[in-house]
């Protein structure tokens, strides 16, 4: 029982005006030193923590206060954790997973929302908010045929505040691009970042797939097409730096395997790879455990496992330590490492989520593409 | 050579139009914001700053100007700039385990007799690597300069003639920061500090830093940790003896004694200058005179007052 409760449990007679107070004087969940506090106020018969923590069992039930209508899960919390959950209320038979009423924080992805809880030393990233001093890029929209993907692909071209025709400009191609976008705040990040000088003005292509699992699971064809057709209309089209060390391509989970497969599948186009919370299954003997969508990356991890190659020149790496992937994701570091790629890992008290790769970005994009702050003195 | 006065930044608490007092100078002004790029002409501040006698050389934009009309001068600047920065690729990985070096034997304890001499040698190393590195980029600019003979391009001196009828009307130049290897490459196109002769020259941020015989890049404060100082090349070699670190609260680890040690270490003989706001020194033709409270780093990692530093170059 963490202090809050305690508190309010030796109160005995728990009335609700006793109960309103006690929501009205916390912040939920409640932090105590390295302890979280979640709770839930209604008539229901359970109510459990559902969260994606690996290592932890999913369902964590609440207990309910003294017959009163506030039910309560007290868990550890690390420093600098932050965890994406639902809580799952069962009423009359019928079990639903909500939103923490109580908890103002949410994050979205591609399924919807959930309730975020930031542990103690947790540093939103500022740089990730709108800066009103930071100039806004563009965002262009475009389609072209491919010969490799049927009916060809619409993508969208961020430009960066300034854009000029006789500059020359580093480009990053983004798996998963609106998604990053959306969820991930890319384009504010990118008008920041450029803004503070930690990155260079840099174009950026956002492509995003048809068929995610069989076009991101080391699909060749997905590759071709940014390899062979992207890229080459991107040169025709903006002034792009051409040396590969100013080129790089990056995506998060199947992304990230598409990200690594695309770089493989054609050396030299990129000199930097940005793999988040890679989905790098692999089986070092008998079956994996994933699950059918996994066939074809498995096979393709196995396959680098046996015969690795130097996929670019500089690589980060970021995992989540609450992802399941974390195995897979620290498996890789020396195994990029011995084919002479320079990689720099992170790990993160997070999960396999869209705000953690956010969190990442700065990291990673200034690391890969270090801006012109050191060539620049006001 | 000129009248030298450099300054810390100016955007907060601008000591331009005081400088000016102090030297004497009232009449009209020529400035150079090309490190602004193509910000260069948002200078109304400095205008204002210096009661509005100011004559913006725009270098920036004429040399957008040349590029628009002279194609083979512009691919030539992109190849000599490919080059530059692929050097300073490979300059990069060898620094970075030099340094490292040099770190381990300051960090490394024991007797001085033992220690000394191998600190002194791996620095040795570094300043062997810095000035190989400034050799190898000065040699692209010869190569850019032998192939492309930009001296001699109608279209340059043109611009030349008139910058220099500029500074016919001017008593001194201002030289504000910027990007400091934009700001640099404009000016010697345009052979800026030829052309202004003798008039005296007020610098701040990365136009103190051209001045300086290196150029040093630094910044101690990123999100991947501090990092090591790397020289971009030679500068226009003006401002004997001192490096000049603008912004050197912000971007230098001044309270950490190893990283002062580090760097002035590295720099020797040439003294290593913070220089933040109300920082002044001034070249008298044979001495850095330092305005009171301008510090220097000591190579036993203090940063202290200094009063003076005197030349070793003879007077040009």
């Amino acid at each position: 029982m963490s202090r809050a409760i305690r508190q309010l449990a030796a109160r005995k007679n728990l009335t609700p005006g006793l109960l309103a107070q006690f929501l009205r004087e916390h912040e939920f969940p409640i932090i105590e030193e390295h302890t979280a506090t979640f709770a839930f106020v209604g008539e229901a018969e359970s109510v459990s923590l559902r969260h994606w923590i690996h290592g932890l069992p999913a369902s964590q039930p609440f207990k309910r206060l003294m017959g009163s209508p506030l039910w309560y899960h007290v868990m550890d919390v690390p420093e600098g954790s932050r965890i994406e959950y639902k809580i799952e209320v069962t009423h009359r038979g019928q079990s639903r997973w909500v939103i923490d009423p109580l908890n103002p924080h949410q994050a979205r992805d591609p399924y919807g929302a959930n309730s975020v809880l930031l542990g103690p030393g947790y540093e939103h990233p500022t740089w990730a908010e709108a800066d009103k001093e930071a100039r806004t890029g563009s965002i262009e929209t475009h389609r072209i045929d491919s010969k490799h993907l049927e009916g060809g692909r619409e993508f969208r071209v961020y430009l960066p505040a300034r854009f000029r025709r006789r500059r020359r400009y580093p480009l990053l191609v983004v798996h998963d691009g609106d998604d990053y976008l959306r969820f991930s705040n890319l384009q504010t990040v990118l008008d920041n970042l450029i803004h503070r000088l930690e990155i260079p003005s840099m174009i950026v292509a956002l492509t995003n797939p048809v068929g995610r699992l069989t076009e991101y699971a080391a699909g060749r064809a997905h590759a071709a097409f940014v390899a062979k057709e992207l890229v080459p209309w991107l040169e025709d089209t903006y002034p792009l730096l051409e040396d590969p060390a100013q080129r790089g391509l990056m995506g998060a989970s199947f992304g990230a395997v598409q990200t690594l497969a695309t770089a493989l599948y054609h050396p030299g186009v990129f000199g930097n790879l940005l793999l988040q919370s890679g989905s790098f299954a692999f089986s070092d003997i008998g079956k994996h455990w994933r699950g059918p969508a996994f066939e074809p990356v498995v096979k393709f991890m196995n396959g680098y496992r046996a015969a690795p190659k130097k996929p670019a020149t500089r690589a980060f790496v970021s995992c989540g330590m609450y992802e399941s992937l974390i195995y897979e994701n620290r498996s890789m570091v020396p195994l990029f490492e011995r084919t002479g790629m320079n990689v720099r890992y992170v790990e993160s008290r997070d999960g396999h989520n869209w705000e953690n790769w956010r969190d990442r970005l700065r990291e990673g994009l200034s690391w890969l593409f270090p801006g012109p702050s050191l060539l620049v003195y006001e | 050579m000129p009248s030298i006065t450099l300054l810390g930044p100016q955007r907060l608490r601008p000591s331009v139009n005081v400088t000016l007092r102090s030297l004497g100078i009232d009449g009209p002004l020529a400035s150079i914001t090309a490190g602004w790029e193509e910000r260069e002409t948002e200078d109304a501040e400095l205008r204002d700053h210096v009661g509005g006698r100011c004559f913006n050389l725009q270098l920036w934009e004429r040399c957008e100007r040349i590029f628009e009309r002279d194609i083979e001068l512009f691919k030539g600047f992109r190849k000599r700039k490919d080059a530059q920065i692929r050097l300073r690729e490979l300059y990069r990985k060898q620094l970075h385990h030099a340094m490292d070096a040099a770190k381990e034997m300051l960090e490394t304890p024991g007797d001085t007799s033992l220690m000394e001499p191998e600190r002194q040698a791996a620095f040795d190393r570094v300043r062997e690597l810095d000035r190989h590195h400034a050799d190898r980029m000065l040699e692209t600019e010869l190569e850019f300069e032998r192939k492309y003979t930009p001296s001699e391009r109608d279209i340059v001196v043109a611009h030349r003639d008139q910058i220099a009828r500029i500074l016919e009307h001017c008593d001194a130049l201002l030289v504000a920061g910027g990007n400091v290897a934009v700001l640099l490459n404009r000016m010697r196109l345009f052979a800026a500090l030829e052309l202004a002769g003798v008039k005296p020259i007020v610098a701040w941020s990365a136009g103190a830093m051209v001045m300086s015989s290196e150029v040093v890049l630094f910044q101690e404060d990123t999100p991947h940790g501090a990092g090591y100082a790397e020289v971009l090349q030679r500068g226009l070699d003006v401002c004997p003896d001192v490096i000049p670190f603008p912004h050197a609260r912000k971007r230098l680890h001044l309270h950490d004694p190893l990283r002062v040690q580090m760097l002035a270490r590295r720099f020797q003989p040439r003294r290593c200058v913070p220089m933040d706001e109300s920082d002044r020194i001034d070249w008298t033709g044979e001495a850095w005179k330092f305005a009171p409270g301008t510090r220097a780093l000591d190579a036993d990692g203090r940063v202290t007052k200094v009063r003076a530093v005197k030349s070793r170059r003879r007077r040009k």
